[in-house]
């Protein structure tokens, strides 16, 4: 039995956590943002130096004071972002930094061999010589798993591996996950999910505030327990309480035969003043991509927009932005927010002209008095407005990227995954601005991957299926099984 | 109530963390003078004193100047994450033009003068519009746009005027390019005058500088920089930006190019492409403005200029001869970058 235990008494953000992983088993690490998960991972991989406590592999102590140190001992770690070369294809991916060699040359066709024995192994099927660019998240993801495995990781941790998978690819995730425990890789699984724990995990840690709160097992540890362990407190109800839709609300967005081949194919939908409307769906089905044509990130091939019954013809961001629309997208590190200016900044970035003077100056004391007051009302977690945005956690910087959606008056929000990778508390809190923004009367289309997001969030449902809409559920009729059965074409 | 509460103490917090913040930026800045004090006074006595002399401090503004001016455009452009390799051959290509265009102006004084430097300015902007044109049309890098405009604009340069410098036939520039400041009263005051052209720098400088931290125009050139796509989103004009800044550069190069013709008395076709081009890359780079686009400042270029430009004058006042001079020169700017690079890693750890 290969036994692992490990120990680090550190400084603050890890407070003398031991853990324990044993082999063939999937151990999940769960924790709000800030719990010292990602710490804890990264001198696991040799990205940090521990300031105290010690390693120990198969019992015996071991250093890790560089990745490759890491790698050797049979670590392999799998990022949110992956370590893939965008221009490289899977085979080339697979066996990066230990090519087969023939000679002085890179031997293909056994790096093919290797690279597929693997894959075999997994039972992964994957277009082995088309750039990994282009593979769908999902494909990168096993490319990932493959290298890891190819190099006999014995270790293996994944960081969110289903943050952006649709239930069909979690399925074979999971899968592959069980075949690697049974070649009796010990696994350690972090995620914001914490519904899908039962599902694959033998084993919980929760982590507060740099410890190790309680470790369980997954059939005694109820996610109820899970959630309080985490906070430190129960929560409540998870998701606000709607307001009602009032009977002569205006229609505030319509959207006809969208298009913008080939994510988007023909949409339509409307939203009314003080209405959320939730779409689901695949990923690729073309959500994101219908977001981004009304938003005119990307220009659509046809169809129409109408704001507030006028027509709407956007040929750039600014000019939707300046129709009411307000685009919260779902990649905020890379394109919401500019990580390098600060909390003021980024807040006042896209109504720059309202905090111009006469002297076409930008009044510095204005900009830093809106600030403050968002800092204050979304409780943005920073010590000032002058913080670089880069410094903050995940739920606190999609906050600033609200706040600066805020300082406009829209009156379309288009959330595409407000959530990901916040921690819970984050989370219901923007839940509550969303709510909060729709009883003023905004119109509020929400794309979201997870489930009871859509359900516990939206008035009503779309369900999205190549580029169309392939159903419409309210609120009241809608359950998990009719949405997937909708979204993966199972349906009737 | 309890909300008000909230507020009140966050923005406390707040104000402190500024309060604080603020107090060790000038710790720094106090501690960096009184550093560079203590080197100067040390450099001033090798020299046998004559470093500190009024009339040397001058001779190194001046002789910044050309350098210094090149490089605020140049700001521009690499807080874009852009680069402009095209500014010495344009200070050639303006120098010459603008003397041809002196020369034909049937009028003479003011109006002359003022016409030559639009002239100037106007075929600056232009190239710096060509420069952004497929930069901004068809995401291609401007390390090659700029590479070719730099090729076209010294053969264009040499084209127009046949090879040989063009000799201004109007005397009016003279007092640009040689003339002091105000300097009947500097004289009976028995100080050294300051030169125009050192005039013409601090005023662009403290120009540019209110562009780049005071205007949208210069929040939206960090936007960009930091990160484009965001900054799209957020509805900022990218492609408009992008052009402006290109052509701030060009402008600057014309502005450059104005000041030597003043200087020589003629627009010659080699009058920057030696390292004014390199100089002025390294005053940015050395000032602290990132290679990578979205940090970096016009203070911090003038900075950098005035670091190379003491260089020089301190290896000439200690009689190192010219070769030796580049190869410190390189040792010194590379030694700034690591120096700066390993003062941020510090920083980001503690």
């Amino acid at each position: 039995m290969r036994d692992i235990g490990k120990s680090f008494p550190g400084v603050r953000a890890l407070d003398g956590v031991t853990l324990a992983l044993f082999a063939g088993e999937v151990l999940a690490l769960v924790g709000e943002n800030g719990a010292g998960k990602s710490t804890l991972m990264k001198i696991l991989a040799g990205a940090q130096p521990a300031d105290q406590g010690e390693i120990l592999i198969d019992g015996q102590h071991v250093r890790i004071d560089n990745p490759k140190a890491a790698e050797n001992l049979g670590i392999g770690m799998i990022y949110q972002e992956f370590n893939l070369v965008p221009a490289l294809d899977a085979i080339e991916n697979i066996t990066l930094g230990d090519e087969p060699q023939n000679g002085v040359f890179l031997d293909r066709r056994k790096a093919v061999e290797e690279a597929s024995a693997v894959l075999a192994e997994l039972g992964i099927t994957l277009p082995l010589d088309v750039e990994v660019a282009r593979l769908s998240v999902a494909q990168q993801q096993m490319v990932e798993i493959a290298k890891e495995l190819r190099r006999h990781a014995r270790i293996i941790v994944m960081d969110e591996p289903t943050a952006s998978l649709t239930e069909n690819e979690i399925e074979r995730l999971f899968s592959i996950i069980k075949k690697l425990k049974a070649g009796g890789v010990g696994i350690i699984y972090i995620s914001h999910r914490l519904e899908e724990l039962p599902r694959i995990a033998d084993r919980i840690t929760v982590l507060r505030d740099g410890r190790a709160i309680e470790t369980r097992k997954v059939a005694d540890f109820p996610p109820d327990d899970v959630i309080r362990a985490m906070v430190g407190r129960a929560l409540e109800a998870h998701f606000p309480e709607l307001p009602p839709i009032a009977i002569d609300a205006p229609i505030v967005l319509a959207v006809r035969d969208l298009l913008r081949p080939p994510a988007v194919n023909g949409i339509s939908f409307e939203v009314r003043a003080g209405e959320i409307l939730g779409i689901a769906g695949l990923v690729g089905a073309g959500r994101t991509e219908t977001l981004r044509s009304i938003a005119a990130a990307d220009l659509p091939q046809g169809g129409e927009i109408e704001i507030l019954g006028r027509r709407l013809r956007a040929r750039s961001p600014a000019d939707s932005i300046e129709a009411g629309v307000a685009f919260i997208t779902e990649d905020r590190k890379a394109q919401g927010l500019i990580l390098g200016m600060t909390v003021r900044e980024n807040i006042t970035l896209a109504h720059l002209d309202q905090f111009v003077n006469r002297e076409l100056l930008i009044d510095r004391a204005k900009e830093t008095t809106v600030a403050s007051k968002f800092i204050a009302e979304l409780r943005i977690r920073t010590p000032s407005g002058e913080q670089l945005v880069r410094n903050l956690s995940g739920g606190t910087q999609q906050k600033v990227v609200l706040a600066k959606w805020l300082v406009g008056k829209a009156s379309v929000f288009l959330f595409d995954e407000p959530t990901r990778g916040i921690d819970v508390g984050s989370k219901s809190e923007i839940y509550h601005l969303i709510v909060e923004l729709a009883r003023q009367g905004a119109a509020i289309v929400m794309v979201s991957s997870e489930l009871p997001e859509v359900l516990g969030m939206a008035h009503r449902i779309l369900v999205i299926r190549e580029g169309r809409v392939a159903a419409a559920f309210s609120r009241e009729d809608a359950t998990p099984d009719k949405i997937i059965a909708v979204a993966t074409g199972t349906a009737a | 109530m309890a909300e008000e509460q909230v507020k009140t103490v966050l923005t406390e917090a707040a104000e402190a963390a500024h309060v604080k913040q603020a107090r060790l930026y000038w710790l720094r800045i106090v501690l960096a003078a009184l550093g560079l004090l203590v080197v100067v006074v040390l450099v001033n006595r090798a020299a046998g004193g004559s470093f500190l002399e009024p009339s040397n401090l001058i001779r190194v503004l001046r002789q910044i100047t050309y350098e210094a001016i090149l490089a605020f455009g140049q700001t521009f452009v690499i807080i874009t994450a852009g680069i402009d390799l095209s500014v010495g051959s344009l200070v050639s290509l303006t120098g010459v033009a603008m003397a041809l265009f002196a020369n034909a102006m049937p009028f003479h004084g003011f109006a002359l003068i003022v016409a030559t430097l639009l002239f100037g300015i106007v075929v600056g902007a232009a190239a710096g519009f060509i420069n952004a044109v497929p930069v901004v049309r068809l995401n291609l890098p401007p390390f090659i746009t700029t590479l070719a405009m730099m090729l076209m604009a010294v053969g264009l340069s040499y084209k127009l005027c046949h090879g040989r410098p063009v000799a201004l036939a109007s005397g009016d520039f003279t007092n640009i390019g040689y003339g002091l400041f105000l300097g009947s009263v500097f004289t009976k005051l028995h100080l050294p005058g300051i030169p125009i052209v050192v005039i013409w720098m601090v005023v662009i400088a403290i120009v540019t500088s209110v562009l780049l931290t005071r205007t949208r125009f210069g929040r939206y050139v960090f936007a960009l920089g930091g990160n484009e796509e965001a900054a799209r989103l957020a509805g900022i004009p990218v492609a408009r930006i992008k052009t402006l800044v290109y052509v701030i550069s060009g402008v600057c190069a014309g502005i450059t190019g104005f000041l030597l013709m003043a200087n020589f008395s003629s627009g010659s076709p080699n009058t920057a492409t030696g390292d004014e081009l390199l100089e002025s890359i390294a005053a940015v780079v050395v000032g602290g403005t990132s290679l990578m686009g979205g940090r970096g400042s016009i203070v911090g270029t003038f900075f950098g200029a005035l670091l190379i430009g003491v260089l020089y004058n301190v290896m000439n006042l200690l009689g190192i001869e010219s070769y030796t001079q580049k190869i410190v020169l390189g040792a010194v700017i590379l030694l700034a970058v690591v120096l700066d690079e390993l003062r941020k890693r510090y920083l980001a750890r503690a």
